[in-house]
């Protein structure tokens, strides 16, 4: 890996231009946020009663859908890549619209489904149970946006894998249920944990869906996202050191996500 | 108790039926995209036929009618025909023990008990020491030692093998050959193969798969002394001749006479085949020498060594000669030579 006798690249001088503006345009806003940080008042602002109970919901709900979309999420995609059913490839162009869908709209298709005059609403009302507006609400709009990062990056390591251990698994006398557990599960842990990791930094993320569908309440449904944007109102200062929270939350989870997978060595059979 | 079996698969123009013994190895062999793979996908429950059945001491696999309708067909993991392909596919997350563990684990075993079984496995194919390596960190030989450990492990009632030394480098393979012809002593196995070894050494019988059927089957001498198809005889090493047998011999389909010896007393006019082996074809750039009855002239379409010879293959025959003769002679592919066999050499047998 040392720089000094690389291999030939293929890559014209002129791209490593064009690539340091693509870099720029990220990092340079968030330079220039840094540049806005006050740091006299940094700590205050973000242990602030406000500030934590935002944080604290954030985490919560976060933790929560991720488990959600794991649930949820890790059936769909072993369905998609390995079942053949008609209508497969329609359900996995309409599993992945979240990705691409405005949040908002995402909201108000919630708000229609389990809103007071919803879909399911209106029956889960007779039961007793309201969503909307609860936190509840929170953690299924953002289990609605994050469960495609889930099921891509699951379906993609399911795709690589293969079968082929599986069907040696079959005839060596395991069970599907014991295959799904003891080799198809450990096969793809590194692109669950991926798919797990992601998910939980767009559930972090959130702002659209939840603003809509759960509203803005303190403790309630008021995530970290809805109390910046609230905050941006009133106090800058307070915006801009939650935002550098945020920006640190969502490092650290890119990071663990980057992190060099173990020495599973998957396809590369010696 | 036996293993009986027919299928087809319309899509791959496969139909083949076979029978098995309850201690019997056989040997199948074949061209790429024959059939060996889809016999063995069939049987391990992988593939699904269109129509056939399958038992295995009593125990149906499969009863696949004609008709669209239900069947019987039964998981693979209940059929107990362990695979072992030409990679090992040793599970990356278990150590060697925990994957020869993963047969009698399945099968309802402790996980102590379970890899009480291991061990012995391990121990049958010299590997104990093994145990507690990843599969990562094993040469192509071990690992494959370890997949024939784990195969066994499960018990199986028949071991499917799909050519179990095609990955493995020239120091490995024989070593492998020799555990295996230990191992498969006495139990029930079907052995995919390109290698005409693994026949000799491993199985009792031969089956030769030609465009999705059976093309020739047999002890394996007797198959290999006496090819009846044309992949047989290649896989023996010996050149193959069909046509209508004559009072001194057999003629061609394309007119060509050769006159030999004839065994098991053929009649006149029925079909028949002449064996004869590379050795003994002389290469001539003339018609003039040699025995006039023997003479064939042909096209050289390829030269290529063998051995310490040179391999001259021309409308579908072989000679070996000298690398010397060769060179003396200018052969090059393309030119016209006269094949001359002496008439002794020629086996010539009914079809």
């Amino acid at each position: 890996m040392s720089s000094a006798n690389r291999g030939y690249a293929g890559v014209p001088a002129w791209i490593y231009v064009v690539a340091a503006l693509g870099g720029l345009l990220v990092l340079l806003p968030l330079g220039a946020m840094l540049a806005r940080v006050n740091w006299g008042r940094f700590i205050p602002l973000i242990t602030s009663e406000s500030s934590l109970t935002a944080l604290w919901l954030s985490l919560r709900t976060s933790a929560a859908s991720t488990i959600l979309c794991v649930v949820l999420g890790v059936p769909l995609a072993l369905v998609l890549a390995r079942g053949s059913f008609p209508g497969q490839r329609v359900l996995r162009s309409l599993v992945l619209l979240p990705l691409v869908l405005p949040p908002v709209v995402g909201g108000i298709a919630l708000l229609y489904t389990f809103g007071r005059q919803g879909l399911l609403g209106r029956s889960l009302e007779f039961a007793g149970i309201q969503i909307a507006f609860s936190t509840t609400a929170v953690v299924l709009a953002q289990t609605f946006v994050a469960l495609p990062f889930l099921v891509v990056s699951l379906e993609g390591a399911l795709r690589t894998a293969g079968n082929r251990y599986e069907a040696v698994a079959a005839t060596l006398g395991a069970r599907p249920t014991t295959v799904l557990r003891r080799v198809t599960v450990p096969l793809v842990l590194p692109g669950l944990a991926s798919g797990a990791v992601l998910s939980f930094a767009r559930s972090l993320g959130e702002f659209g869906a939840t603003l809509t569908f759960a509203g803005s309440l303190q403790g309630v449904t008021r995530t970290l996202p809805l109390e910046i944007y609230l905050q941006r109102e009133t106090d800058a200062d307070a915006a801009v050191a939650l935002s550098l929270v945020l920006v640190l939350v969502a490092v650290i989870v890119v990071g663990l996500s980057r992190r060099p997978s173990r020495s599973t060595n998957l396809g590369a059979a010696p | 108790m036996s293993f009986r079996f027919s299928a087809t698969v319309q899509s791959r123009g496969f139909e083949v039926s076979l029978a098995l013994g309850p201690a019997e190895t056989v040997a199948v062999l074949g061209a790429n995209g024959a059939g060996k793979s889809t016999l063995l996908a069939v049987i391990a429950g992988l593939l699904r036929p269109d129509s056939g059945q399958a038992d295995v001491d009593g125990k149906v696999l499969f009863d696949l009618g004609e008709a669209a309708a239900g069947g019987i067909w039964t998981a693979p993991h209940r059929r107990g025909t362990a695979l072992l392909a030409q990679e090992p596919l040793l599970f990356p997350h278990l150590s060697a023990l925990d994957n020869v563990a993963f047969g009698p684990r399945s099968a309802g075993l402790s996980r102590p008990a379970s890899r009480e079984a291991a061990r012995h496995w391990l121990r049958e194919v010299d590997a104990e020491s093994l145990a507690s390596r990843r599969p990562a960190r094993l040469s192509g030989g071990q690992a494959q030692r370890i997949a024939i450990a784990r195969s066994l492990a499960a018990n199986p009632e028949i071991l499917l093998l799909d050519e179990p030394m095609a990955a493995l480098d020239v120091h490995a393979a024989p070593l492998l050959r020799r555990l295996l012809k230990r191992v498969l002593a006495g139990r029930r196995a079907i052995i995919v193969t390109h290698d005409v070894l693994d026949a000799l050494m491993l199985a009792d019988r031969i089956i030769v798969l030609d465009n999705g059927g059976i093309a020739e089957e047999g002890p394996t001498k007797e198959v290999l002394r006496k090819p009846r198809s044309p992949f047989a005889a290649r896989l023996a090493g010996l050149n193959l001749l069909t046509g209508t047998l004559s009072g001194d011999g057999i003629t061609s389909g394309d007119g060509l006479h050769l006159a030999g010896h004839l065994e098991d007393g053929g009649q006149a006019g029925d079909d028949g085949i002449a064996v004869f082996p590379p050795s003994a074809v002389s290469v001539f750039p003339t018609a003039a020498h040699g025995s006039p009855r023997n003479t064939l002239p042909v096209t050289i379409t390829d030269l290529e060594p063998h051995g310490d010879q040179v391999r001259v293959r021309a409308g579908g025959l072989s000679a070996d000669i000298t690398p010397a003769a060769s060179a003396d002679l200018g052969l090059a592919p393309g030119m016209t030579v006269y094949f001359v066999i002496k008439a002794t050499a020629v086996s010539i047998y009914p079809a």
